[in-house]
């Protein structure tokens, strides 16, 4: 079991006003499977992805990453385990304006403390999984939208995590390039990397082989 | 750390004229520091060259009672002090600080010296053949002194440059005759100090400090002395030290020699310290400008919280940045150690850019007002290292802002 959460509440405090944002979630997801959440806009999918992610801390309930309690955890410890086991793919790609296409995806490996020479060959292994072997030295602003996803795909792979984490990774994408990148996470699936998706896209969540859905802070 | 580097100097070139602005105040305090440092450290160097002569470094020993120097011709030489024997001299010429040394009897102010009516007013010195050599004068009229002058009892006399001047204006003075005490003298030969010595005169100051002890020489067979002066009058020593930094050293040690022969009650040989001399004109000279440097220290300040200011700036602008990274794995310690090193090397660069600036700066007001300069090479590299650690200390709560960003709130700013 890679992600294991036991009645899982967040609340978040708002001034005098504690608003829950997850309500008694409770999660199972083996190793291999490809999850897709689905929910409005503010039924808590970002809050239970930071979540998985140790990006946050619930409320209270018990989660188990890989078997792990992580809620004890101090920072620098949830950064290695973040490094080692978690790819993230963001709705704004996120990527480093400043850096190569593969100057970006070596970055986790930099985390990991990689020799910069296996770093670079492990990166140009990544962009050319993704298709972008011929775009390595190239900016993000020198790239397109459906070719930065892919090359977030390629930064959260570098690693070989066993969990990919991504929200809306087809948010900001044109329905070609959301293809594209959804048919990447099919590979990856295949592959043997667990996948959880968030969406609010019923089309993109067909990709899945699990679909949960969020309302309002209780998964269904 | 050398990729940290590497990136910081990367951000630093994508926003060249912010980064320039920012180092502005480290340049200007670093700059004005060492155009002061340099200013401070060209007149230093030139008062010690003009005080001892570079590469002569002579250093004169004389007979004192209690604080004030002897002068035999009205106190007489007293019981317990004696000239100085052979033996006394081998053994200061054999101090490892002493490259040669020669003994001398000398009158500062002669009042018997003539030619015709004119009257000299300068020094009188018995000197011995290798006094010239030691004092790093050189002949260049006439002949110098040799042993046969000694031997042989010979009424000859050297003159300097002034005494000459005074005694034979207009003339030559080789061949022709003075009188001390009465007895007829003839000028051998003219000297002056070696061209390697020549003091820079550029203010009165200056004059009255380089120029006083230059009221005219004029030097005799020690032999004949007594025939002159007096007999068995205790010599003083002239010697010259190894190298300029020996200098205080070999005065100490051979005037320690040659107080321990003095059996006389408060009668010591003392060297004339020319290289501590020069110290405390230097530390004079300092002294007004290490002030200036507290005024400059200011602008540093200023610069450094100019350098937190922008710094602040740059991890807001880079929040989302800084977010992503540590999502993907950064530690806490890896955000502070980039920030820090991009303060650091944005610092350091300002601080080399001053060195430069204040170089030149120095060099611009040298040149203008005719004030020495001379690059400090120690005080160039602890301004750039001060530049460094100025970089650190300020950039210390950006970085430390940087490092506790929430990735959460970093990744939802949009
Ligand atoms: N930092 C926060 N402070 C207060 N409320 C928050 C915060 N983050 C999210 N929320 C609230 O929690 C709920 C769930 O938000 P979120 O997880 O971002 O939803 P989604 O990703 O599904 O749009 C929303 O009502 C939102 O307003
Ligand atoms: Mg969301």
């Amino acid at each position: 079991m890679i992600i294991e959460m036991t009645d899982v509440n967040k609340d978040y405090i708002q001034g005098k006003m504690t608003v829950p944002a997850l309500k008694h979630v409770n999660l199972q997801v083996e190793e291999g499977d490809y999850l897709a959440i689905m929910g409005p806009s503010g039924s808590g999918k970002t809050t239970l992805m930071n979540i998985i992610g140790l990006l946050d801390v619930q409320t209270s309930g018990t989660y188990l990453l890989d078997g792990n309690r992580v809620d004890t955890l101090n920072d620098s410890a949830l950064a290695v385990l973040r490094n080692r086991l978690i790819g993230f793919v963001f709705q704004q790609f996120n990527l480093l304006p400043k850096l190569s296409a593969q100057d970006n995806v070596a970055l986790p490996l930099l985390y990991a403390n990689v020799p910069k020479k296996e770093r670079r060959e492990r990166a140009a292994a990544a962009l050319e999984k993704v298709g972008l072997a011929d775009r390595m030295n190239f900016r993000p602003n020198q790239l397109s939208g459906g070719q930065c996803q892919r090359v977030a795909i390629a930064r959260a792979m570098v690693g070989g995590p066993k969990l990919l984490l991504a929200d809306e990774p087809t948010g900001a994408l044109d329905s070609k390039s959301g293809e594209q990148v959804m048919e990447l996470f099919s590979q990856l699936n295949a592959e043997g990397t667990t996948i959880v998706l968030i969406t609010h896209d019923q089309k993109v969540s067909t990709y899945a082989r699990v679909t949960r859905h969020i309302f309002d802070g209780e998964l269904r | 750390m050398f990729e940290n580097i590497a990136l910081a100097f990367q951000g630093i070139w994508s926003h060249k004229l912010r980064s320039f602005l920012t180092m502005l105040g480290i340049i200007i305090g670093i700059g004005s520091i060492i155009a002061i440092v340099s200013t401070i450290k060209g007149t230093n160097e030139q008062i010690k060259e003009n005080l001892i002569g570079s590469g002569n470094n002579t250093v004169s020993i004389s007979i004192y009672r209690g604080d004030s120097p002897m002068s035999f011709d009205y106190e007489g030489v007293p019981d317990g002090l004696t000239q100085i024997t052979e033996e006394t001299m081998s053994k200061i010429q054999a101090l490892k600080e002493v490259a040669a040394a020669t003994k001398y009897v000398e009158r500062t102010y002669s009042g018997n010296v003539f030619r015709g009516d004119t009257a000299y007013n300068g020094a009188v010195r018995g000197i011995e053949p290798d006094y010239f050599s030691v004092a790093g004068y050189e002949v260049y009229l006439g002949r110098t002194l040799e042993d046969s002058d000694l031997a042989g009892y010979t009424k000859v006399a050297i003159l300097d440059a002034t005494a000459a001047a005074t005694l034979f204006p207009n003339e030559n003075p080789v061949g022709k005759t003075l009188e001390v005490a009465g007895e007829p003298f003839t000028v051998a030969g003219l000297v002056r100090k070696s061209s390697r010595f020549e003091p820079v005169i550029k203010t009165f100051k200056d004059y009255n400090t380089y120029m006083s002890r230059s009221a005219g020489e004029i030097f005799i067979p020690s032999a004949v002395w007594p025939v002159v002066y007096m007999y068995d009058e205790p010599e003083k020593v002239l010697l010259r030290a190894t190298d300029t930094d020996s200098m205080t050293d070999a005065g100490k040690k051979a005037a320690d020699i040659l107080s321990g022969t003095v059996t006389a009650q408060d009668i010591t040989y003392r060297s004339e310290d020319l290289l501590e001399q020069a110290k405390k004109l230097q530390d004079l000279s300092s002294s007004t400008n290490k002030q200036l440097i507290w005024i400059a220290s200011i602008s540093l300040l200023v610069g450094g919280i100019g350098v937190m200011n922008i710094m602040l700036v740059s991890v807001t602008e880079r929040t989302r940045e800084i977010g992503l990274k540590k999502a993907i794995g950064a530690k806490k310690a890896r955000i502070l150690r980039q920030f820090l090193t991009e303060a650091a090397v944005l610092t350091s660069i300002g601080g080399l850019i001053g060195v430069g600036a204040g170089i030149i700066m120095a060099r611009v007001v040298s040149g203008m007002s005719g004030a020495p300069m001379a690059i400090d090479v120690t005080a160039s590299a602890i301004a750039v290292a001060f530049s460094m650690v100025i970089g650190i200390v300020f950039g210390f709560i950006p970085a430390v802002k940087a490092s506790n960003l929430n990735p959460i709130e970093a990744l939802r700013r949009d």
